[in-house]
């Protein structure tokens, strides 16, 4: 019997056009809220993803303890504590695959009549394993120019934009505070960091140079930070150990003081940047949620005044044979294609939406096909769900009361 | 009580349960009708002849009694049987029209075909031989507000007589009509009586009305106090 009640259902919807779309409209804006709010969602992970794919895997930083010098405390990093020899030994622990002491300073850059002033980091060829950093163009240095402190340095993109435009940097030199320098290589795009930095906008040096030659130290060796690579995330906590113990020991640190150095895990903040992301992007699905059921609500409400408007009907149809299961199959039909439909309308009206805020602002937004699976499903088990009741309510009219309503 | 009785009604109770207790409505009513009879039921307001109709028709089961239709004891059947038997063996003409206001005259003749499982072509060719049939056939578009009323109740006979009924039930049929109009009705009534041996039970307040009947029950209290042939004598002085 599903057949002809399709039709009846299908008839007393084009006969009450207005109201049928009223119905819908709730539901299309449901759907519609939850596909667009998923999908900003996801693009939102999506760029918290790419930023902690570009910043490298089972990433460790090590910091220099800090100094206090007339009861003014220097802050983390300050003190001379780490050592290029603590990086090499950090090398040699069988939990950590790559290491990169890193100097870092500011320098103004010089090419021609251009010049730009950017990071410059000294560090190792290990700097470019442990950021998973590829180059463009040209060859990285080698641990042969960190020994011998050679001028050669690798640009970042935007530097490299900035003070050579559209010309091929690798084999010119540059200036950094008047010393000349060869470009070696251009590094690939890496885009923002976590925290909103242009990452391309930086000069990796060999870290011999930048401490002898450029930047200079009263601490000849020492280095402020280094990052070291696990070689893998189960790694993690051993290599965390290891190095603690390590350092501890090269610094011959007693029982019970303070370590003079810290080691900080940057995974672990970049999956809480991932999770916060993951939950943002699932709040804003519930949200939405909110707007599906308070569309089925709607079709409940009208769904109930349309039962009660209809009375008579109801009561002529069962007059002339309709069985209690033929009304609530009309009634049931008639819920489920106005949220069929406005779930196929809310599609579009999300997936439109998405395009719309794509093309007129930067934000990532991704529309998945299982978020439009997910809304359709969910939006047509809320019109299912609340179709049944008036359509049960309709059903269980009395005829002889249905014939007589006014 | 011969065998060929096509209702046959014996000791039927009925009572409405109300806050101030029940209150009785047809108090032993047994009644038989013969296929091809015309009845016309009267009896002033109260006098229990609409619930009467109501259990006829299988819209409402009596309280207690036994209720045989075309041999079937009514009163032990489901909602769903009783569905059944008002789709095939019953037509009903209501006295406003009760057609569906949004729907063409042709979807609500072929009303009670969708309920039987008729397929679409079939209900569409039905509904129209009877259009036909009422003098109608060819407003089959129209919708049931651009008719008149006189009209609007021969579409309603068309849909009573779709499914070919054995038993017409009509429930003040001219009690919207003008005189011209109800002598139409009638006429049509008793045509499909004679010619086509139709059961016809008709509920009335008029005495003309009744008088195109051949036989007549007057309920008074609930009870059954006069059934006998029509006499214009009779009818006119009811």
């Amino acid at each position: 019997m599903i057949g002809p009640m399709l039709t009846e259902a299908w008839s007393a919807m084009v006969a009450n056009r207005l109201r049928t779309f009223l119905t819908m409209l709730g539901m299309v804006i449901g759907v519609g809220a939850v596909i667009l709010m998923l999908a900003i969602g996801q693009g939102a992970q999506y760029e918290v993803d790419q930023s902690i794919a570009s910043m490298g895997s089972n990433l460790f930083i090590v910091m220099s303890g800090s100094t206090t010098s007339g009861g003014v405390r220097m802050g983390g990093g300050a003190a001379p504590t780490l050592t290029l020899g603590d990086a090499q030994a950090i090398s040699e622990l069988s939990s950590i695959a790559a290491v990169a002491p890193v100097a870092p300073g500011t320098a103004q850059i010089i090419y021609e009549q251009n010049n730009w002033s950017t990071q410059v980091n000294g560090t190792t060829p290990g700097y470019l394993e442990v950021r998973d950093w590829k180059l463009a163009s040209g060859y990285p240095f080698a641990d042969s120019d960190v020994r011998a402190a050679t001028r050669v340095a690798l640009l970042g993109q935007t530097v490299a934009k900035n003070i050579f435009g559209d010309e091929d940097p690798v084999g010119k030199t540059i200036r950094i505070k008047s010393s000349p320098y060869l470009v070696t290589g251009i590094l690939a795009a890496k885009g923002q960091s976590l925290d909103g930095r242009d990452q391309d906008d930086t000069i990796l040096i060999p870290v011999t140079t930048a401490q002898r030659k450029l930047f200079g130290t009263q601490f000849q060796g020492s280095v402020r930070f280094m990052m070291a690579q696990a070689i893998s995330a189960q790694a993690m906590p051993a290599a965390e150990r290891a190095m603690n113990q390590l350092l501890r020991q090269r610094h011959h640190l007693q029982e019970g003081a303070d370590d003079d150095f810290s080691v900080r895990n940057l995974t672990a903040i970049a999956n809480a940047a991932a999770a916060t992301a993951r939950v943002m992007s699932l709040m804003l699905g519930a949200i939405a949620s909110i707007s599906l059921v308070v569309g089925g609500i709607g079709i409940m409400n009208i769904m109930l005044v349309s039962v009660t408007e209809r009375t008579r009907e109801i009561g002529i149809r069962m007059a002339v044979g309709a069985r209690r299961r033929d009304i609530l199959t009309q009634f049931l039909m008639e819920a489920v294609i106005i949220s069929i439909a406005g779930c196929l309308l809310g599609v579009l009206l999300g997936v439109g939406g998405a395009v719309l805020i794509n093309g007129i602002t930067d934000t990532a937004v991704v529309v998945t096909l299982s978020s439009i699976a997910l809304a359709f499903m969910v939006a047509a088990g809320v019109g299912i769900f609340f179709g049944f009741y008036p359509a049960n309510k309709a059903a269980h009219l009395n005829p002889i009361e249905a014939l007589r309503y006014q | 009580m011969e065998a060929g009785a096509i209702i046959r009604i014996s000791g039927l109770f009925k009572q409405y349960q109300t806050v101030a207790g029940a209150v009785p409505v047809l108090k032993d009513v047994s009644l038989t009708i013969d296929p091809g009879e015309f009845v016309a039921i009267m009896g002033p307001s109260g006098s229990g002849k609409s619930t009467f109709m109501n259990i006829l028709g299988c819209l409402d089961k009596p309280t207690r009694g036994t209720y045989v239709l075309n041999g079937k004891e009514v009163d032990v059947l489901s909602s769903d049987d009783l569905a059944h038997l008002r789709n095939e063996a019953i037509g009903f003409v209501f006295q406003g029209f009760n057609l569906l206001p949004r729907a063409d005259l042709e979807s609500n003749v072929a009303l009670p075909l969708v309920y039987s499982g008729v397929d679409n072509g079939e209900r569409r060719k039905r509904a129209g031989e009877m259009l036909e049939k009422v003098g109608l056939g060819s407003y089959k578009r129209s919708l049931p507000n651009q008719i008149s009323g006189g009209q609007q109740q021969r579409v309603a006979i068309a849909r009573a007589l779709v499914n070919r009924p054995r038993i017409i039930l009509a429930d003040e049929p001219t009690g919207n009509l003008d005189t011209a109009t109800s002598r139409e009705i009638m006429t049509l009534f008793t045509r499909l009586n004679k010619e086509d041996g139709i059961t016809v039970i008709l509920v009335t307040h008029e005495s003309d009305i009744a008088a195109y009947a051949d036989r007549l029950v007057r309920f008074i209290d609930g009870r059954i106090v006069h059934d006998g042939a029509v006499t214009h004598v009779e009818a006119g002085n009811a």
